[in-house]
Formats: structure tokens, C-alpha cells, sequence
């Protein structure tokens, strides 16, 4: 592989990212699969780097679900967008950061139908200004949280108490970087890198002392889609989506795995249990599996968070083997203890995945 | 096992790397003109089996070169060796003998 | 003025050349201005020629011998060029002034850059080639791309051509000819390996191509697919992983590569940019210059005294180059003698 060739693509795609000063929205689904997530993005930035990351608890779901799922039509979701448009020109930010890959890609085909039809845009105004009395202006700069942590990653990594690499071998630890489909294969001028080299995760890994594994099956899409997820019927798709990748990754040994969607973390993480029981197989050293993290989780490991506040427990994968491999400290008694040393509870063994 | 009420699917994707080619290079010697179809499928158009079945020397031809032997002789099933292939094949293939060959080849 | 026999050539490629000698030895003054630091144009970079492999360098010696009495410059770029009274100025980049009644425009073409195609991974992986590195491997029996003993070879066709993404919808004519060639030049070369060749329709147009498609099947075996390659990757080998549809099957399919060859196309030069500016000359949505008319004078401009020749009008062949040149060099000869 010829690193140079990656690079003179990926300075194709430089992604205008603003420096500062961003009204945030959450995922809806994301703060169960991976509670500590967009808590310590908003701690990260807001404290620990001193920038202004604002949210309000007036602001709701995109609706992305709905919409994928044809549950609403197209005006409505275009409504809930541009609510959320109005609620950010209220509190005065130009600048819009949303949390979900899959609103990411919405929020830009919202734009870019917009732009496209402008008497669908004028449906919108018509519609809000009916229902919440409310006007909104487009953003000037629309982007994910992973391009924050991306502009920000120097910066973390100057503040980093760990770095990835194997402690006892000194090498750097093999990462393999998932993207969520809707961030670049939609619009690749509008991700870092885009659709056929993508940079934003990599960047991260990089800056961060790991390396980067390209693997066959890398651009292939996890397989969560929505509407073939939804039946149940239907999940072996999606589940032999990601068990293709999984396959494919599996000579090269990865420590962990770095996804900035949601969805993909989730089934990465999940399909990995079912793979266990049908298969019998796992893909990780000594029957464990491969940690499968989200850029939030990798950033706050780095910069010495507890694990278990950065919600590492609720994996379905146990990521001790990665902490343990990088020299990360931690109290392993603590693991399933909440708030207040509530016992939260420990989940069932499973057969065949450490 | 645990009933997820789902399974892993297979992939419908042929892998070109595991072709076993010892009896397509046995093909080629009996007849070697089988290197010259070019998938014009004037032979499938005119096939006499084929109105009434899945019999198509073009498609047999290339499940052949894609590894998927039983689909080749299943295909080849109903030929009745009319001829009418032989007729029409701009290449001059003997399409008789091929589909002979074929099935003497790869069936079971 | 009335004496000049002055006819000025931009381009010093096969066109360029046979227009010089023809109209050298009709007595006219030829200067033929070539921007690269040799004569021949793409025509010096080639290894054999389709359909009979006859050696391209044979082809460059007829011409370069035949030169006699043809001035040139070499390095030489055009820096204006403008129409006064009844003669064209040009003021080349080495300083030098030329006043000639007739230019004939024979800028010829450019390859497509493979890396603009970036899911076939040109400039990133090891093994990914162009046709323009394949030619070149023959002729210097150099490269590090290609392995000692590839057991597997791939070509893929209309690499930057018939692609609206690009922005070259048309077809490049002669990449599907050379694909062939270079397919069966690479099996003599590696009996053993297996070689594909992945097209979407195989535009075996001109005389002796036919035979050289069924020679490429029945005396080399190439396996022909017809279906696009639509992503490369790198297993943990360096090997590429190809992926393309099988669509007279209808199924996807997959094959490991130790050599994947990209059959870039042609689009006109960037020089000829700047210079039909300068020149007010129009060009079609292919972004090749248009012809008085597409039949039957396409070595017209719609502008007096400026001629064309090659492929700077369009993709095509050598034998249809040099009779473009010879076919302006007639009607350049025509014009002088009526002014």
C-alpha cells in the first residue's frame, strides 16, 4: 500500500471545519447503546478543551428512524429538521454538530433537497411557521462529532496520558476504522477523505499512536440499515453483512475496532455474541472478541478516563484484553457497580465469547 | 444453541479463486472450441429444450467457468440434440459434441 | 507576404509529422513547434501496435528518417498566436517570432490519470497499473509493480471513459483493441498466469481486431467478463482483491489479482485548451475540437487557414492519423496555392 497515494486523495477532501461555538444534538437511540458517549464528547470539549459545545433540552429526535422506515413522509421529517434548524438560530449559533451519523446524513440531504427543490423548502417554513410558529435559517457549517474529535485530535493527544500502543510490545496496536455509510457514501465532499479513503477515523488513530489496518472488505456497509433490521426475520442480512467483514478482518489480528456510527458500533459489537453461538467462533485472542469502541470512548481511554465511566462495561465485547494491552488502570471489582456504588447488576456468561 | 429467529445467509458471490479447473481443462481438450463462445446466446435463442425448460448452452457454458458444475448438467438436462444450436453458433462451435462432453464430464 | 511558404505545426506527434513531410516535399517552409522534449508523441512511448504487434518503434524511424529539411523546436510552447491581415503570428515560448498563412492544429491527445478513478486504487495499491505502465513495462522490461511470476492478471476496461462522473462520456475508441493486445502480449510473456480481461462492450472495430479477440480466446484462453469492476482491495498479502458482476450470469463475483492493468482513455490535451482560446476555436461537449464538419471535411476548422489532424478532433487509430495528415496536408497545399 502506498501511503502517499492515500494522502494526495484524502488532501482532495479537506472538510471546511470551524473551530468553535456549536449548537449539539444528541442521537436518540445512542445514549442506551453507549450511555458515557456523548457525555464525555460534551465534557471533552467543553471542559477539557474549553470550547463552546451548547445544547438545549428543547430539541428532539431527527426522526431518522421514522424516515427510514417510512413511517412518516418526507414533509415531516423536513419540519423536524428545520425545528431543530430554528432552535439553533434561537440560541444563536451558526455552527451545527450532531452526534448521529445516520442525522448527519439526513440533516445534509435535508440541505441539499432543499436547495434542490425550493418549493419543498418553502413547504417546510410553511409548516413550522403552522405548527410552531417558529423560522429558521440554514446552518453555515454542518458537521459530525467525529469531525470535531478529528480537528480536535492533536489537541487530545497533547493532553493524552496513554497512547495506543501494546504496552509489552511497544508496538502500535492494529486498529480497524469503520464509517458509517450515510457520513461519507452520500455526499463524500462532505466528510473528511471521502467515500473511497476515508480519513476522519484514521486521522484520529494516527494521531493517537495506533495504526490503521486496510482490509478487503473495509468499505463494505455493517448491514444495519433500518428497514431489514426492523423485522426480525429479516436481521440474518445484516448479521451476514457484518460477518463478512468480520471474516475478512480476521487475518490481520485487529486489537480493536473504531466506528463513528452508532448503528455500526452496535452491531459490531452485538453481531459478535450471535456470531458466537451460531458459529462457535470468536474473533478476538483467547476466545475474547474485538473490542469494537466508539471515537468518544477511544478519545476520553486516551486521555485516562475510567473505563468504566466511559460506559466500556455495557459492551457486549469486554475490553479489559484492549486495557490491558495499552497499561490502562482500572478496578476491576468496580466494573458493574453504578452510581453511588449501586450494584447495577452482572450479565449472564456467554458460552462462547470471553 | 439459542433461536434468534434469524440465520447467517450465504453469500451469492462466486469466488474466482476457488474454481477447481481439472475438468474444465478436460472439457477444453475434448472440445477446444468451447474458448471461442462469446455468450452470443444464438444458441439459447433457437434451442428447441429451451422453450419449455431452463436448457441454455450459453448459460451452461458460463456456469461452467463460474464453478457451478451441478447447475451446468441440470441445465443440459433436457437437450434433446436436435442440433439447432450447431446451426446457428456464428463461431462454429459443435455445439452437439460440447454439450455431450459436458454432461459426460461433470455428471455424477 | 505574398511569398510566405511559411506553414507552421503545432504538435510533433504522428499527425504533426506526416503533415511536415508531405507538405516538405511539396517545397513549403515547415516549422513544426513540440511542447515534450521529443518527437513522436505517444507514439515513442508504445512498445508493439494493434492488431498484427508490428514494433512502434519501426513506425517512429519511418517517420523521424523521412523528416529531411523539416525544421522544429523542441520544449517550445506556444505563448500567443492571433490572426494578422491574412496570416497567423505565433510567439513561441523560446522567443522566436512565425508568421505563417497556415496552421494545422495536430495537439493530439491525453491519457486519462487512473488515480481520478479512486476505487480502483491507482497511486494507493501496489499492483494497480495503466495501460500507459503496462506499454512501458514491455518496452523496458521495468517495473516494480509487476511481480516476478503474476499467477492472476486483470484488465479493466473504459477506465475514465463512457463515465459521466468523470465527465468523459465518450468512448476512447482504442482502449478495448489495446486491451486484447496487451492481454495476449502479457500471456506470451507469463504462459502460466490466468488472465481476465472485465469490459462492459468490447469494441472490436477495425480490420484484423475480430482475429486478434478470438486468438485472444482460443489460443491464450482469456477469459472475457463482461461486467464492471467496481472496487480493489488489498488482502494481507498485497494481493488485490477484485470485485466486478458477472452480468451475463447475473451474479457478483470475486477474484485475487497479483497485476490489475487500467485501460485509461483518452481526452484532448490541456495544451489544446489554451490554445483554442487563443485561436477562438470551438469544441465540442467532449471537450475535442469540432470540425467544419463531421463527415466530410473533418481536417476543416470553421476557421481559415487553420487545419486539423490526429486526435485532437476525436480517438482514433494510427492508419486513420496519418491519413488525416495526409489529408490536410492537401487541403493546406490547396489553400496556399489559391492565396
Amino acid at each position: 500500500m502506498i501511503y502517499e497515494g492515500k494522502k494526495k486523495i484524502w488532501s482532495d477532501y479537506q472538510k471546511d471545519i470551524p473551530d468553535d461555538h456549536f449548537f449539539y444534538v444528541r442521537s436518540c437511540i445512542r445514549q442506551s447503546f453507549f450511555p458515557a458517549s456523548e457525555q464525555k464528547f460534551l465534557e471533552i470539549c467543553n471542559q477539557r478543551l474549553d470550547k463552546d459545545f451548547f445544547e438545549t433540552e428543547k430539541h428532539t429526535s431527527c426522526g431518522g428512524i421514522a424516515f427510514h422506515s417510512d413511517a412518516i413522509p418526507i414533509e415531516t421529517s423536513l419540519v423536524i429538521y428545520a425545528r431543530q434548524f430554528s432552535l439553533m438560530n434561537e440560541f444563536g449559533y451558526k455552527n451545527f454538530v450532531c452526534s448521529c451519523i445516520t442525522s448527519f446524513g439526513l440533516y445534509c440531504e435535508a440541505l441539499e433537497m432543499w436547495r434542490e427543490h425550493p418549493d419543498l423548502e418553502a413547504k417546510t417554513r410553511e409548516i413550522l411557521w403552522d405548527t410552531c410558529k417558529r423560522e429558521f435559517t440554514k446552518p453555515e457549517y454542518l458537521v459530525h462529532t467525529s469531525d470535531m474529535i478529528y480537528k480536535y485530535r492533536k489537541q487530545i493527544a497533547a493532553l493524552a496520558k496513554y497512547k495506543l500502543i501494546n504496552n509489552k510490545t511497544g508496538k502500535a496496536l492494529k486498529v480497524v476504522e469503520h464509517i458509517g455509510c450515510h457520513y461519507n457514501k452520500i455526499f463524500p465532499s462532505k466528510s473528511v477523505g471521502g467515500a473511497e479513503y476515508p480519513y476522519v477515523l484514521a486521522g484520529m488513530i494516527e494521531s493517537w499512536g495506533g495504526e490503521i489496518i486496510d482490509y478487503p472488505e473495509r468499505r463494505h456497509c455493517c448491514g444495519f440499515g433500518f428497514r431489514q433490521y426492523l423485522v426480525k426475520a429479516d436481521r440474518g442480512y445484516s448479521l451476514s453483512n457484518t460477518h463478512k467483514k468480520f471474516e475478512s478482518m480476521e487475518p490481520y489480528h485487529p486489537d480493536f475496532i473504531i466506528a463513528n456510527c452508532p448503528g455500526c458500533t452496535y452491531f459490531m459489537d452485538r453481531w459478535q455474541y450471535v456470531i458466537s453461538e451460531m458459529e462457535h467462533k470468536a474473533y478476538g485472542e483467547y476466545g475474547y472478541g474485538i473490542p469494537v469502541l466508539t471515537y468518544e470512548e477511544v478519545a476520553g481511554l486516551v486521555m485516562g478516563y475510567n473505563p468504566w465511566d466511559l460506559g466500556l462495561q455495557m459492551h457486549q465485547v469486554n475490553c479489559e484484553p484492549l486495557l490491558d494491552k495499552m497499561g490502562i488502570e482500572y478496578k476491576a471489582k468496580d466494573k458493574y457497580k453504578g452510581l453511588n456504588n449501586k450494584n447495577i447488576g452482572k450479565p449472564a456468561l456467554t458460552p462462547y465469547l470471553k | 444453541m439459542v433461536n434468534f429467529g434469524f440465520q447467517l445467509n450465504t453469500s451469492s458471490r462466486v469466488n474466482l479463486d476457488k474454481l477447481d479447473k481439472q475438468k474444465y481443462e478436460k472439457l477444453i481438450k475434448a472440445e477446444p472450441d468451447i474458448l471461442k463462445c462469446m455468450a452470443c446466446g444464438a444458441c439459447t435463442a433457437t434451442c428447441t429444450a429451451g422453450k419449455f425448460t431452463k436448457t441454455s448452452l450459453r448459460k451452461a457454458i458460463l456456469l461452467l467457468q463460474n464453478g457451478d458444475e451441478q447447475g451446468a448438467v441440470d441445465n443440459l438436462k433436457g437437450c434433446m440434440l436436435c442440433g439447432k444450436c450447431t446451426i446457428v453458433c456464428p463461431r462454429s462451435i459443435n455445439t452437439r459434441n460440447l454439450i455431450n462432453n459436458i454432461l459426460k464430464i461433470y455428471s455424477k | 507576404m505574398n511569398n510566405n511558404r511559411n506553414i507552421l505545426i503545432i504538435g510533433g506527434g504522428p499527425a504533426g509529422l506526416e503533415a511536415a513531410i508531405q507538405l516538405q516535399k511539396l517545397d513549403y517552409n515547415v516549422i513544426v513547434v513540440e511542447k515534450s522534449d521529443h518527437l513522436g508523441g505517444h507514439l515513442a512511448e508504445w512498445d508493439r501496435l494493434f492488431p498484427d504487434g508490428i514494433e512502434a518503434k519501426e513506425v517512429l524511424d519511418k517517420l523521424l528518417n523521412n523528416l529531411v529539411g523539416v525544421k522544429y523546436f523542441l520544449n517550445t510552447d506556444i505563448n500567443s498566436i492571433n490572426l494578422l491581415d491574412n496570416c497567423y503570428n505565433a510567439i513561441l515560448s523560446n522567443g522566436i517570432t512565425i508568421l505563417a498563412k497556415a496552421v494545422l492544429i495536430a495537439s493530439g491527445f491525453e491519457l486519462f490519470k487512473a488515480e481520478r478513478k479512486q476505487e480502483f486504487g491507482y497511486g494507493v495499491y501496489n499492483h494497480v497499473i495503466s495501460n500507459a505502465d503496462l506499454e512501458a513495462y514491455f518496452k523496458n522490461g521495468k517495473d516494480s509493480r509487476v511481480v516476478e511470476s503474476p499467477s492472476r492478471i486483470g484488465f479493466v476496461h473504459c477506465v475514465g471513459s463512457r463515465d459521466e462522473k468523470i465527465g468523459n462520456i465518450h468512448c476512447s475508441k482504442v482502449c478495448c483493441v489495446t486491451a486484447v493486445k496487451q492481454a495476449c502480449e502479457i500471456k506470451e510473456k507469463f504462459p502460466n498466469a490466468e488472465v481476465f480481461c472485465f469490459y462492459i462492450d468490447l469494441r472490436m472495430f477495425g480490420r484484423g481486431y475480430e482475429d486478434l479477440y478470438l486468438k485472444a480466446q482460443q489460443e491464450y484462453g482469456i477469459r472475457f467478463i463482461r461486467g464492471r469492476v467496481s472496487e480493489v482491495a488489498e488482502n494481507i498479502k498485497n494481493e488485490l482483491i477484485i470485485k466486478a458482476e458477472d452480468t451475463l450470469s447475473g451474479k457478483p463475483i470475486q477474484v485475487t489479482l497479483d497485476l490489475l492493468v487500467l485501460m485509461s482513455g483518452i481526452a484532448c490535451s490541456t495544451g489544446s485548451e489554451k490554445l483554442g482560446e487563443m485561436l477562438s476555436l470551438s469544441k465540442k461537449e467532449d471537450g475535442f475540437f469540432e470540425c467544419k464538419d463531421s463527415i466530410y471535411s473533418q481536417q476543416l476548422s470553421n476557421k481559415k487557414g487553420i487545419y486539423y489532424a490526429g486526435t485532437c478532433t476525436g480517438p482514433k487509430t494510427l492508419p486513420d492519423t496519418f491519413h488525416e495528415a495526409r489529408s490536410a496536408a492537401m487541403a493546406i497545399n490547396m489553400y496556399m496555392n489559391k492565396e
